[in-house]
């Protein structure tokens, strides 16, 4: 959800789908993402659409559940009405921001809400993002009876300075007690890492995969950290006041993670995520790479729906003014053609351990296999499977492969 | 004396008694222009009201630069008393001679158009090393010279210590030279005067048939080609059928007549006149420079002398920036040449930077003032791949090959020879650099000819140079070492045998054609270390180690490599990042094809730009 909006077609205020997204959608999993656009302080780093005020233009955080809650009755109806065949959701996401800066009743009613509206699948996988410093153990104990399965939490770093650099408020002796609870609750439990901070030094970073391991989560994710134009953190690296990130440092610590996440028993499924065995892999990221359905809910937030991507307004307040006027909350959508539809499979399916089958890609995507075997960037077993999956070279160099597949 | 003629001579019917015919040699900025100005507005051929600074000068790089490229020649009327008192009306031609040595040729003609010329010098600097050459042109063909210094105005003027180097120069007495302002206007009639008492009357056989000199053609967008000619022999009338003595082609005078200054059509042109001729030909190389004018009916029989084809004497590759505008940069160079007899190209294509013209140009101005002309008046962004002269190398097996590009050095075969252009150059400046500037010279492989003290602290320096080492950015370094104060003049004087060696640039062991060059034996390992390090800097990290090398031969001088680029991926790729993503995938590959490829290299066009332009250096210099 960074950056700027993309640029595509008007998005019709009724919301209704063309014919192209109803094909197929019975063997398309769906999922949901709830927006929730509110943090407590504003990370340098971040660029996500997040507001740290209580009140934004006349519209509240304490008011948000329920403008969500409209969001989420007009998607079941938009979909309905566009012929869409009724899907139960398979995985549901609150992301942010901090949802959990929201009390934890609001969170669950709007799970309810989606649970009336959609249905829930047994055995769905139904997350949330959290600050370490934003939940004890009575609010995940009321999450977990509210239905949810899962916590992400923003560990990012386990070293002080490191944190400081970020803005990050939360004391990092507080993640293992966090990951404690949230066990006891009986969730699933992730943490989000960030490395190639400025001043961050490979020990720092062992340091902070050692914290995070020794937390003993069931999944790890592990960003590296992206300068993002108009962030405070842009700012103060174009004042030359913090160094900018070394893509050498940056493949250093990569390789470390992937080295020491490894001897723990994660195993990388995606380029920056890594789970303690194939059933703690995020099911709801994977769908943004396998090409799923999913509605996104909230300003800001991104849906698709068979090739069909649509964003709404980016401003809570804009985004409130269309859910109480009753149309879509939609400004944007973009119809992909099938050869954009390709691509995203591509660049999307390049990424995750599964990878694509070499046998779907287009002729020129086949004929680029056996150099990037040459250039140790596939594995070469997974190839002779018929299956392209990335080495740990070939992560690092991700997009390089896909614009060789693509070439 | 008067300022104004009352009965001004007209063209076709003016005794040659009554006509000067003259030229101004001067240095660049010493006030040619603003004189010529001057005496448009003394003699009253143009009201004040008209009146433009530097009125003559046509193309806007002439008049931003300050420099004359094309020449013109102007009829202005002066009347002068005779012994009697009475006033007489004469016709003063003036002819605007180029002043630079890239077009000497040029210069030699307009000069062979005058009996006399105005040596003008800044009382401010003294003459400077391009004047002097003219100068010793203009003695050779017999002209007579009246010494002016101009500038008189200025504070830092010393008309006294110039008056004398300049009487030193040309012999007579310093109180000979006159002292005029351009600007002002001062001692501008007295001028006209002088040339009117100075300068001998043209001399020519009335009756015999027409012959005519081409001084200067130009291609005029809407007329056609405009030639200006100097009559010697014979009339040359309106609709007459004249030949090309050069070709034996034939055309008809469509106009004729006289600039005044604006072009006027007159009955025809007489014995010792100069003025234009239009004949509706569309192209300058059918009426070239030098070329005698004749009548189709009666011809003469015999040519003037001194016609020469233009010979170009350096080569450089002519690239579009954007590879699609090449078609472009053909029409434009098909227009250039309709006006620029000098210039030559044909089709070339280099691996870095795709498809272009090798183009030869009489010297380094000549090629600035194409690329420029380029820029300006087509909107095309070229790059010019590095100047190169013309070598003769022979192989071993006897064969002798004329390279004008570095790609036709011959390889396989063993070299027997290699000979190399060599220029004659005098350099002037103030004696405080003399050191300064045999260093550089020496460097440069020259060999000293002589120094000569010209008046107390101007020395001019003469060194025998290959004219490779001239081309390479050396008049640069002279101005940066000498402050600019130095000047510089060549021409050609034969040429030599040297240890030349080509050096290639390879990179991932392929050879990127636009970066070989020809040097001598004891540059080469520099020139390697120079272009290597460049592109280091310039050439984006791949997915694998890229070895730079720079090579004569098979054997390596210099090696440089591009680190593998080790980290090329979006660490977050969720829902909303889904469409950015997609963009940047295709934005890259949009990029991609303006990478050139160089084996598996992919080198972005403007990374090949900025090292044939030497732009790393100056990004250096200036974050420090």
């Amino acid at each position: 959800m960074a950056g700027p909006l993309p640029i595509g077609d008007p998005a019709p205020s009724d919301g209704l789908l063309p014919a192209q997204a109803v094909d197929g959608a019975a063997e398309r999993a769906l999922g949901l993402y709830v927006h929730v656009p509110f943090c407590r302080v504003r990370c340098g780093y971040c660029d996500f659409n997040t507001y740290t005020a209580t009140e934004l233009r006349g519209v509240a955080q304490a008011d948000y559940a329920a403008q969500a809650i409209g969001e989420l009755r007009f998607g079941a109806a938009a979909l309905e009405a566009s012929g869409l065949p009724p899907r139960e959701l398979g995985t549901v996401f609150f992301g942010g921001g901090t949802p959990t800066l929201l009390p934890a009743a609001q969170l669950v009613e709007m799970l309810a809400v989606a649970r009336r509206e959609f249905g829930i699948r047994p055995g769905a996988e139904v997350t949330t993002e959290a600050n370490p410093d934003s939940v004890d153990a009575a609010y995940l104990a009321e999450l977990r009876d509210g239905g949810f399965t899962r916590v992400s939490f923003g560990m990012q770093s386990a070293v002080s300075s490191v944190l400081a650099t970020l803005d990050r408020t939360h004391d990092p002796e507080r993640v293992p007690l966090v990951v404690a609870w949230a066990r006891e609750a009986g969730l699933d439990v992730s943490l989000d890492l960030i490395y190639s901070t400025p001043g961050e030094r490979l020990a720092d970073w062992r340091t902070s995969l050692e914290a995070a391991i020794a937390a003993s989560p069931d999944h790890l994710s592990a960003y590296s950290l992206i300068v993002e134009d108009g962030t405070k953190l842009a700012r103060q690296v174009r004042r030359g006041e913090l160094a900018a990130p070394d893509d050498d440092l940056a493949a250093d610590m990569y390789e470390l993670a992937d080295e020491l996440l490894a001897e723990a028993g994660f195993g990388w499924y995606e380029v920056s995520n890594w789970a303690r065995g194939d059933e703690h892999r995020s099911r709801h990221n994977l769908g943004y790479w396998r090409g799923d359905d999913w509605w996104g809910v909230g300003p800001g937030a991104h849906s698709h729906v068979g090739g069909v991507r649509w964003w709404n307004a980016k401003h809570p307040a804009a985004y409130a003014d269309r859910i109480a006027a009753g149309v879509s909350p939609a400004v944007g959508r973009e119809t992909l053609d099938a050869a954009t539809r390709e691509t995203e499979r591509v660049l999307l399916g390049t990424r995750i351990r599964e990878g694509l089958e070499i046998a779907t890609l287009p002729e020129s995507g086949r004929a680029a296999v056996a150099g990037l075997i040459a250039d140790e960037l596939v594995e070469p077993k997974a190839a002779l499977g018929g299956r392209l999956t990335l080495t740990r070279r070939g992560r690092l160099l991700a997009d390089a492969v896909v614009r060789r597949l693509l070439d | 004396m008067s300022p104004r003629a009352v009965n001004p001579p007209v063209p076709a019917a003016t005794d040659p008694a009554l006509i000067r015919n003259f030229c101004i040699i001067a240095h660049i900025d010493h006030g040619k222009s603003t004189l010529a100005d001057r005496m448009l507005q003394i003699t009253g051929i143009v009201s004040d009201r008209d009146m433009r600074a530097q009125y003559l000068d046509r193309m806007d790089i002439e008049r931003e630069r300050g420099i004359t490229i094309k020449s013109q020649a102007v009829r202005m009327p002066w009347a002068v008393a005779d012994e009697s008192g009475r006033d007489v009306a004469y016709a003063l031609n003036m002819i605007d001679t180029p002043g630079h040595v890239d077009f000497s040729y040029e210069v030699s003609r307009s000069l062979a158009a005058c009996e006399g010329a105005i040596l003008l010098v800044d009382a401010a600097q003294g003459i400077e090393a391009q004047t002097l050459a003219n100068l010793y042109l203009a003695l050779e063909n017999d002209l007579e010279i009246i010494p002016v210094l101009n500038k008189i105005d200025l504070p830092a003027a010393e008309p006294e210590k110039y008056a004398r180097e300049l009487a030193d120069l040309i012999g007579g007495s310093p109180d000979d030279v006159m002292k005029v302002s351009g600007k002002t206007g001062l001692g501008v009639e007295a001028l006209l005067d002088r040339v009117v008492q100075r300068i001998p009357a043209p001399v020519g056989d009335a009756d015999a048939p027409p012959r005519a000199m081409i001084f200067d053609s130009v291609y005029d967008s809407y007329r056609g080609v405009v030639t200006y000619v100097r009559m010697v022999d014979g009339q040359l009338n309106p609709r007459e059928r004249i030949q090309m003595m050069s070709t034996k082609a034939t055309h008809e005078i469509l106009e004729i007549g006289v600039s005044a200054p604006e072009p006027t059509p007159s009955k025809g042109l007489g014995v010792g006149e100069v003025g234009y001729l239009i004949t509706g030909v569309k192209d300058v190389r059918q009426s070239k420079v030098g070329d005698t004018v004749t009548t189709a009916v009666k011809p003469a029989a015999e040519a003037l002398d001194g016609y020469t084809e233009p010979l170009p004497m350096v080569f450089s590759g002519l690239y579009p920036i954007d590879g699609s505008d090449y078609p472009e940069l053909r029409e434009a160079l098909d227009k250039l040449k309709l006006s620029d007899a000098a210039l030559v190209y044909e089709p070339e294509t280099s691996v870095a930077l795709g498809f272009g013209f090798r183009a030869g140009f009489l010297g380094l101005l000549h090629l600035e003032i194409v690329t420029e002309r380029l820029r300006r008046e087509f909107g095309l962004d070229i790059i010019a791949t590095a100047p190169s002269v013309v070598y003769e190398v022979t192989t071993e097996d006897k064969k002798t090959v004329t390279v004008t590009n570095p790609s036709e050095f011959p390889t396989g075969a063993k070299i027997a020879e290699v000979r190399e252009p060599m220029v004659k150059a005098a350099i002037l400046a103030p004696k405080d650099y003399v050191g300064t500037i045999m260093e550089l010279c020496q460097s440069r492989r020259g060999t000293l000819l002589g120094m000569e003290y010209l008046g107390e602290d101007r020395v001019e320096i003469r060194y025998d140079m290959p004219l490779g080492e001239i081309v390479f950015d050396f008049f640069d370094q002279l101005k940066s070492k000498t402050a600019g104060y130095a000047s510089l003049d060549y021409e050609p004087s034969g040429d030599q045998a040297a240890d030349l060696v080509k050096v290639d640039i390879l990179l991932q062991g392929e050879q990127v054609d636009a970066f070989s060059a020809i040097v001598h034996r004891d540059k080469a390992y520099a020139y390697g270390v120079l272009m290597t390090g460049r592109l280091r800097e310039l050439i984006p990290r791949q997915q694998f180690e890229v070895p730079i090398q720079a090579a004569i031969g098979a054997r390596i001088i210099a090696r440089e490599s591009i680190r593998a680029m080790r980290k090329d991926v979006l660490a977050k790729c969720y829902g909303g990042d889904i469409s950015r993503k997609r963009k940047l995938l295709e934005k890259q590959k949009e990029g991609k094809k303006r990478m050139k490829m160089v084996g598996r290299v992919e080198v972005p066009q403007e990374a090949f730009i900025a090292a044939l332009s030497g732009d790393t250096e100056s990004k250096d210099s200036k974050k420090k």
